[in-house]
């Protein structure tokens, strides 16, 4: 199934000016750079990184809540900034979004069904009744009781009021989801429910995914293919069996090393997960991970490695061929 | 489909239900509450309530005592003032005009103080530095002389003594809305609206607002308070209400030299004005407990 592209992002970056007080020069905060992709329908893109790699960044990105610093975000193949007046509603209907914290992203003085129905209140002409009756259908699909409509989102639990937010995002009819870190704030037991409603809208929409996720295993289950960011920056961009089966830079090592599995007899080499995050304020020089690289060599501080294919993906290491060769 | 036409939204938990059962707690508040209801009772009935008409002067009863203290009578239960006019009976038609000020004085402020500070929270930039900082002139004025000075200029009288102190009060408002809105506009479901598609006006009204008013419940029932006490300092001053109106100020300064053989002519007005104002407080502190969350336990 190769349908065309629905999303591409071309060297997508977004830096952000922070004033460090009156007498010193506000500083740039690099918090994205140089993020390429290409993502069709039906097909799941998975953003993995720390706590501050631009996870986030990239969602705002994508949803177009801000405008990247440079670099293209094509939708459909046309650029957004073609887009022009009377079609940015349109675009803006497409690109849809499912927020981390199920407790924050749905507003406490509404009920589920004014809240599902809102964007059919703006985006469609339906009368009443009619967005009634899309709002308990969706309700239905996404496994809650439409007689639950007339309830206000305290009422319910994480996960279902995360399948209130899903439903949200689909009732505006959308071709992409960006979903970020949609299953961290639930309990272990409700993220397979949850992550399996969303494959399975997936595939009844036929929605291309964004998903940003810390959680490794539940990247594994979901996507085809997955970006690895650090400090803003991809490290590497693989097809998911071969990330997790080959993974070939450090970090992407040193990440799926840190997984907590259930089964500790087949225990993989440890990399010793050392250090934090550097501040991307004052990033290293050359390479941002070689301060925390088992395999740093000279030519990491002195040289930015660029991404560049590498067995079946691409990697931004220069001392791949001998980490992972 | 027949199955979705059957479906009936579940009676959820009543939200006003809940918020009773954290106000009652406070016992002030619930006192508070039943004196303000009491207040509003005799306003509306004020015709039926009053033994008098309010400017009907009774020329064989100057100054009379009310009824429990030597000399009184039971025909004027709190005693006349010095023209003979029942006290009970004005200070019940002064309850009336109290409570209108009031709810005019709030409605007004609070009004334009959500319109402005809706703008300010939204659009930030000069915008909102240019309405924060006149704001910020106008609180560091004391209000009363403000207010003085604004009556001034339009001329006494008891609705422009209301624009004053609807002006005076602004601040507040505008200060509360803004700072709830920055708090709001940020959070997730505000900007799921956006991505819905939402515009501004309808992310300011529909989406933030709902969930900021709350505090502004609050200022404004505290305002009410601060409402019928400037009013009634205007009307002491001669700014406000004019003789003969029955308004609880402009009483207590036309009984002012009668003072000291008559302590009843300034007694009861002033009482009305405390007791009003007092239970307004204790509902406002009530309310504040029962809807801002930061406050709550």
């Amino acid at each position: 199934m190769t349908s065309s592209p629905i999303l591409e992002a071309i060297d997508l970056a977004r830096h952000y000016r922070v004033n460090r007080g009156v007498l010193r020069r506000p500083a740039t905060l690099r918090a994205l750079d140089g993020v390429s992709f290409v993502l069709s329908p039906g097909r799941t893109l998975a953003v993995v990184g720390e706590s501050g790699s631009g996870k986030s960044t990239l969602a705002r990105q994508i949803t177009l809540i801000e405008t990247p610093t440079s670099g293209d975000i094509l939708f459909s193949g046309r650029g957004v900034d073609s887009f022009d007046k009377s079609e940015w509603p349109e675009l803006r209907r497409s690109i849809q979004m499912v927020f981390q914290d199920p407790y924050g992203s749905l507003n406490p003085r509404k009920t589920v069904g004014a809240i599902l129905g809102e964007p059919l209140a703006i985006n469609s002409t339906l009368g009443a009744s009619a967005r009634r009756d899309a709002v308990h259908e969706m309700m239905a699909k996404v496994g809650l009781r439409p007689e639950l409509s007339g309830r206000y989102p305290h009422m319910f639990s994480g996960g279902q009021r995360q399948r209130i937010a899903i439903a949200r995002a689909l009732m505006s009819n959308p071709r992409i989801v960006v979903a970020d870190e949609p299953v961290s704030a639930l309990d272990v037991s409700v993220r397979a429910q949850v992550i399996n409603l969303m494959l399975d809208l997936r595939d009844e929409f036929h929605l291309a995914y964004v998903f940003i996720s810390h959680d490794l295993s539940v990247v594994r289950f979901i996507a085809d293919e997955v970006i690895v960011l650090y400090l803003g920056r991809p490290v590497e961009k693989a097809a998911v069996e071969t990330l997790f089966e080959t993974p070939a830079h450090p970090y992407t090592r040193l990440l799926i090393a840190s997984t907590p599995r259930a089964d500790n007899t087949a225990r993989r080499e440890r990399v010793a997960p050392h250090g934090e995050i550097p501040s991307p304020l004052s990033p290293p020089s050359g390479c941002a991970f070689r301060i925390r690289c088992p395999f740093a060599a000279r030519v990491c501080e002195d040289k930015r490695p660029e991404l560049r294919p590498f067995a079946n993906r691409e990697v931004a290491c220069h001392r791949v061929e001998d980490i992972a060769g | 489909m027949t199955a979705a036409a059957k479906i009936r939204p579940v009676a959820s938990p009543n939200p006003l239900a809940r918020f009773w059962w954290v106000f009652r707690e406070n016992p002030g508040a619930v006192v508070g509450l039943w004196v303000i209801s009491a207040i509003v009772v005799a306003a509306l009935l004020a015709d039926a309530i009053a033994p008098h008409p309010p400017h009907e002067q009774y020329r064989d009863a100057f100054l009379t005592p009310p009824a429990f203290a030597r000399g009184g009578t039971w025909r004027y239960p709190l005693g006349t003032d010095d023209i003979g006019r029942d006290i009970l009976s004005r200070i019940v038609h002064g309850a009336r005009l109290s409570l209108l000020v009031g709810g005019i004085v709030v409605s007004l402020s609070l009004a334009a103080g959500i319109l402005l500070g809706l703008l300010a929270g939204f659009t930030r930039g000069i915008v909102e530095i240019a309405i924060m900082r006149s704001m910020d002139i106008m609180l560091a004025l004391p209000a009363l002389l403000l207010a003085i000075v604004i009556v001034a200029v339009l001329g006494p009288g008891l609705t422009n003594a209301m624009y004053a102190i609807a002006i005076v009060s602004l601040p507040h408002y505008v200060r509360l809305t803004r700072a709830a809105v920055i708090a709001e506009r940020t959070k997730d479901y505000v900007i799921a609206s956006r991505l819905a598609g939402a515009g501004v006006p309808r992310l300011a009204f529909v989406t933030v607002l709902p969930n900021c008013l709350a505090p502004l419940i609050v200022q404004a029932t505290l305002g009410f308070s601060t409402a019928v006490l400037d009013v009634a300092a205007l009307g002491f001053l001669g700014l406000g209400a004019q003789p003969p109106t029955p308004e609880w100020g402009t009483m207590l300064a036309d009984a002012r030299q009668f003072m000291q053989r008559a302590w009843w002519v300034v007694t009861f007005p002033g009482l009305a004005i405390l007791i009003t104002v007092l239970s307004f407080n204790l509902l406002g502190d009530g309310l504040r407990d029962a809807l801002d969350p930061r406050m709550r336990r």
